[in-house]
C-alpha cells in the first residue's frame, strides 16, 4: 500500500517554513493580517510595519477605539440592520403568517399572490444582513473583531432557513453576539441562551413542563460549553432540559420572557448540582454559570480558538495555556484571544501560511487583495454558496467546522479558482476591482499559496 | 391485523407504479448488464431521521401508545409484510419493495451509544464506532484498496468533501458536474493543479449532462433529486464511477414532527421521490447499481412534549438495485416494549454488516479487515 500521495492536499497544505528560525518582519505583518484580519489589502503590511505590528494588534483587541464611519454610513442605507427583532417579526414576518392563515380557508397549498408578494419583502430582512456581515469583514478597520465575530457566530450557530429564524438573525447577530465578543464567556453564553434566535432554533421556546425538548440542553454542554467529551450522561441532559422549561420567547414583541407556569419545578439534579423543588429561572441561570466556568468548556473555547487562529491541530500546551487564562480571568475573551497571539505557538514559522482559508476567509481576502469596492455584496454572497459555505447557511447547530483542511476538494477548489478568475476580469456584478493585468491576478488570487493564511 | 382495504390499497398501488416500471428493472436481480462498472450509491440522510415513522412497525400497539399525535395511523400505512409499513411518503419506492428489488433493514445503528449528531455521524463515517482518532472514512479505505486509474472512482455530490470519502481515495468532490471546470483561459492554473484539470478534461469528454432521465423519469426539484440525477448521469457515461455519496438534511424533528402530513411526511416524500426516479431513470442499468440510505442514530420511541421525537438509537437503511434480495425488512426486530436506555429503540444489527456485505459483494472487496478494523461483520444477506 504505497499510495499515500494525496495531490491536493499536499500541493495546499504545505506547512510553513520549518527551516527558518523566526519570521522577518515583513512575514510578521503579513502573518497578522492573514490570521487576525482577512487578509492583507494592498498597502497594509507597510501601514502595519510603520505602525507597529504590537500597537497595531493592540488596536484590534479594543475595536471600540477604531473609527469605523465610512462602513458605518453604508450601512446606514439599510434599514432592516436598525430595526428591532419585534419590529421586524411585526413588519416582515406576522403578516407572512396571516396570509398563509388566509389561504388555507381555501386551499391549504396555494400559492397566493400576497403569500408571494411577502415573501419577496423579506428578502430584504436576508439580503441586508448578508450584505452587512460581507462590507464589514472586507472593509471595516475592526478586522480583528470581524473575524471574531465569524467565530462566535459559527460557535453559537443559528441556522438561517429554520422557520422565523431568518427574521431573528438581524438581530442575534447585531444584539446578543456582537456586543459580547471581548467581554466575559458567561454574558455571551447568557445572552444566547436568552436570544429568540437561539430559543427557536434549539426548540427550547417550546420546551415545558410536562412537555420536555432536550434539544438546547444537549446542545449547550456539547457545542457551547463543555464539549462532547466531558462526562455529562443523558440523564444530565434531561435534568437540564428540566431547568430551562419556560424560557421563552414573549410572542407579543419577539423578546425572551421566562413564564413561571412553564416551568418545571420539582427537584433535580444536574451534574451533580441539586436543585430543590420550587424553584424558578434562577436555575438555568446558575446552571449556565457553572457551565461558563467549568474547566472541560474552557478547554473546549480554548482548543476552538486555537483551532481558528493558530492551526488546525495545535499543540496541546498552548491550548493549556489558553485554557488557564480563560479560567483566571473569569471567561474574559479578549485575554483569552490576547494569550494567543502573544504566544510563541502563534509566531512559529511552521504556522506562516500554513493554514487553509475556509471558502469566507478565501472570498473576502480576494476581494481585499484586489481593493475591490463591494457595491452589491450579492455575488460575493453567491460564491460562497458555490464554494461551500454559505453565509449563515450551517443547518447543524454545530456551525462550520473550524478546520481549514475540510474545505480541500477538487470541485471547491475549481469554484475557488471560477471566482478568482470573474473577480480578477471584473465580472461580478457590483464588485469593482482595481486590477492591471486580469490573467496576473487571477493566477496570483488561484495559487495554492493565497488558498493558505 | 391487516384487513382488506389494507390489502387493497397496497396492492392497487403496486399495481399502477408496475405498470410504470421498465420491465427490465423488475428482473433486474442477477440481470446486471456489462456496459459499466458496479456502483454504490449512499444517501446519508443527516439529522437523524425517524426511523420508526419511516418504517413503522404498526403491528405493535406500543407503537401507537408510545406516539399519541405522530403515529402514522393505520389506514395511512403502505403494508410491506402484515407486521411492517411505511409511511404514505414512501409511495414511490414501494412498489419496488413489491417487486423484490428493495429491501429495508431495522433496527439498524451504530452500537456506540452517543447521542451527539456529530459524533454518531463521525463514527458512522469513520466505520470505527467509538474510535475518534480514525482519520479517513470507510468508504475511502475501500475505495482505496481496488485499483483505478479514474479521477471519478469516489464521488461525493456536495461543496464539501464528506468524512465518509475522506483519505487516500482521491475522492472528488462537486455540487454540479456541468459546471466541474474552470472558465476562462487562464494557462498558469494547469500546472498548478494538474489532477483537477485532467479531471476536468475527463469529464468534459464525456459530457455527462447532455444525458436526460430516461424511462419518464422525473426527479424532484430538490437538493437531493439535482445530486441523484448527477449521479446518474456519471453514471450513465462510464467515466470509472464506482462509489457515490449525497447527503440530505432536515431530518431532526424535535417540534412539529407531524404524522401522515407535516414537517416529516414532506422531507421523505422528497427523498422517496428522489430515489424512485434515480430508480426509474437508470433502468436495466440498475442492475449495476446499490443504492443504500443511512441516517446516524433513530429518535425517541416516545414523542415529546413537542409533537417531535429526540435523540434515539437505531434506525432502518434502504436498500435497491441489482442483486438486492428484495421485498423484505431485515434485522431481528427488538420490540418496543423492551427499549435501550428505557427510551430507544434497540440496535440488533450493525450497520457495518450491511457495508460489509455492499462491499463484498458489489465492489468485490474480498478483505474488510482495513475497512472496519477490529470488527467481524456477519453476513445478512441482504444481497444475491
Amino acid at each position: 500500500m504505497k499510495r499515500l500521495a494525496l495531490p491536493l492536499v499536499a500541493l495546499l497544505l504545505t506547512t510553513g517554513l520549518s527551516p527558518h528560525p523566526k519570521l522577518t518582519e515583513q512575514q510578521r505583518a503579513v502573518h497578522v493580517l492573514n490570521r487576525l484580519a482577512f487578509g492583507p489589502r494592498p498597502g497594509d503590511v507597510d501601514k502595519v510595519l510603520k505602525d507597529g505590528i504590537d500597537v497595531w494588534i493592540d488596536q484590534q483587541l479594543h475595536p471600540d477605539a477604531i473609527p469605523d464611519r465610512a462602513v458605518e454610513a453604508r450601512l446606514q442605507n439599510m434599514p432592516t440592520l436598525q430595526m428591532s427583532n419585534g419590529a421586524i417579526m411585526d413588519t416582515y414576518y406576522k403578516p407572512l403568517v396571516q396570509a398563509r392563515r388566509a389561504r388555507k380557508a381555501e386551499d391549504a397549498t396555494a400559492d397566493t399572490p400576497e403569500l408571494k408578494e411577502m415573501r419577496q419583502k423579506g428578502r430584504e430582512v436576508v439580503e441586508d444582513l448578508v450584505a452587512q456581515r460581507i462590507i464589514r469583514a472586507a472593509e471595516s478597520d475592526r478586522q480583528l473583531n470581524e473575524v471574531m465575530v465569524d467565530f462566535w457566530f459559527n460557535h453559537f450557530n443559528v441556522f438561517i432557513g429554520k422557520g422565523p429564524d431568518r427574521f431573528m438573525l438581524t438581530s442575534y447577530e447585531r444584539d446578543t453576539i456582537r456586543p459580547r465578543i471581548w467581554g466575559h464567556f458567561e454574558d455571551l453564553l447568557t445572552a444566547t441562551a436568552k436570544s429568540p434566535a437561539m430559543l427557536f432554533y434549539l426548540d427550547n421556546a417550546r420546551s415545558h413542563s410536562g412537555a420536555l425538548n432536550e434539544n438546547y440542553a444537549r446542545e449547550i454542554m456539547e457545542l457551547h460549553t463543555l464539549g462532547v467529551d466531558a462526562g455529562y450522561t443523558q440523564k444530565d441532559v434531561t435534568e437540564l432540559a428540566r431547568v430551562f422549561t419556560g424560557w421563552t420567547i414573549d410572542q407579543r414583541d419577539g423578546t425572551f420572557i421566562f413564564r413561571p407556569r412553564l416551568h418545571d419545578s420539582g427537584e433535580k439534579t444536574v451534574l451533580g448540582v441539586h436543585f430543590r423543588a420550587g424553584g424558578g429561572m434562577e436555575e438555568g441561570e446558575r446552571m449556565i454559570h457553572i457551565l461558563a466556568h467549568h474547566p472541560a468548556t474552557a478547554h473546549h473555547i480554548a482548543l476552538q480558538l486555537c483551532q481558528r487562529l493558530v492551526s488546525d491541530d495545535p499543540p496541546k500546551a498552548l491550548v493549556d495555556r489558553v485554557a488557564k487564562k480563560f479560567l483566571a480571568t473569569d471567561g474574559d475573551l479578549r485575554e483569552s484571544v490576547r494569550a494567543i497571539i502573544t504566544s510563541p505557538e502563534f509566531w512559529d514559522p511552521k504556522q506562516y501560511r500554513a493554514k487553509m482559508k475556509s471558502p469566507f476567509e478565501y472570498v473576502i481576502s480576494a476581494v481585499r487583495a484586489v481593493n475591490a469596492t463591494v457595491d452589491n455584496p450579492l455575488p460575493i454572497a453567491r460564491a460562497l454558496q458555490q464554494i461551500g459555505e454559505p453565509l449563515y447557511g450551517a443547518q447543524p447547530p454545530t456551525g462550520y467546522s473550524d478546520r481549514g483542511d475540510v474545505w480541500i476538494n477538487t470541485g471547491a477548489l475549481m469554484n475557488r479558482l471560477n471566482f478568482a478568475v470573474a473577480l480578477a476580469n471584473n465580472q461580478l456584478p457590483g464588485v469593482r476591482a482595481s486590477v492591471a493585468d486580469p490573467k496576473a491576478t487571477a493566477l496570483e488570487l488561484g495559487a495554492p499559496e493565497f488558498q493558505r493564511q | 391485523m391487516i384487513d382488506r382495504r389494507f390489502f387493497l390499497k397496497s396492492s392497487g398501488l403496486a399495481l399502477v407504479a408496475g405498470g410504470l416500471l421498465p420491465n427490465v428493472f423488475v428482473k433486474m436481480a442477477g440481470a446486471a448488464t456489462t456496459k459499466g462498472k458496479k456502483v454504490l450509491v449512499a444517501i446519508f440522510q443527516r439529522g437523524a431521521v425517524d426511523g420508526l415513522n419511516v418504517v413503522v412497525p404498526y403491528g405493535e400497539q406500543a407503537y401507537y401508545t408510545a406516539r399519541p399525535t405522530i403515529a402514522i395511523p393505520r389506514e395511512s400505512i403502505l403494508d410491506l409484510d402484515g407486521f411492517f409499513g411505511t409511511h404514505p411518503s414512501l409511495a414511490s419506492v414501494v412498489p419496488y419493495f413489491k417487486d423484490k428489488s428493495l429491501a429495508f433493514v431495522h433496527a439498524v445503528g451504530s452500537p456506540d451509544a452517543t447521542r451527539s449528531h456529530f459524533d454518531a455521524q463521525d463514527f458512522m463515517e469513520s466505520g470505527t464506532p467509538g474510535v475518534k482518532t480514525t482519520e479517513d472514512g470507510f468508504l475511502s479505505r475501500a475505495v482505496a484498496l481496488k485499483k483505478s486509474a479514474s479521477p471519478f472512482r469516489a464521488v461525493a455530490l456536495g461543496s464539501a468533501l464528506p468524512r465518509i470519502l475522506s483519505g487516500n481515495s482521491n475522492a472528488l468532490a462537486m455540487t454540479n458536474i456541468a459546471q466541474f471546470g474552470v472558465r476562462g483561459a487562464v494557462p498558469g492554473f494547469e500546472s498548478m493543479y494538474k489532477d483537477a484539470f485532467e479531471a476536468s478534461r475527463v469529464l468534459k469528454s464525456a459530457d455527462p449532462t447532455k444525458l436526460q432521465p430516461e424511462n419518464g423519469a422525473v426527479y424532484p426539484t430538490n437538493p437531493l433529486g439535482n445530486s441523484l440525477k448527477q449521479i446518474a448521469q456519471l453514471i450513465k457515461s462510464n467515466i470509472g464511477l464506482e462509489v457515490a455519496f449525497t447527503d440530505v438534511g432536515g431530518w431532526d424533528t424535535h417540534a412539529g414532527e407531524g404524522g401522515a402530513q407535516g414537517q416529516l411526511a414532506n422531507n421523505l416524500r422528497q427523498f422517496s421521490d428522489a430515489i424512485a426516479a434515480f430508480t426509474r431513470d437508470l433502468g436495466s442499468r440498475m442492475g449495476d447499481v446499490v443504492l443504500v440510505t443511512m441516517s446516524e442514530f433513530g429518535r425517541t420511541v416516545r414523542e415529546n412534549g413537542n409533537r417531535g421525537t429526540d435523540h434515539g438509537h437505531a434506525n432502518f437503511m434502504m436498500i435497491v438495485g441489482g442483486g438486492v434480495k428484495g421485498g423484505k425488512v431485515y434485522g431481528k426486530w427488538p420490540g418496543l416494549t423492551d427499549l435501550y436506555e428505557n427510551r430507544d429503540l434497540a440496535i440488533t444489527t450493525d450497520f457495518r454488516d450491511i457495508f460489509a456485505e455492499l462491499l463484498t459483494k458489489q465492489l468485490g472487496i474480498a478483505s474488510l479487515k482495513s475497512v472496519f478494523p477490529n470488527y467481524d461483520p456477519k453476513v445478512r444477506g441482504v444481497l444475491a
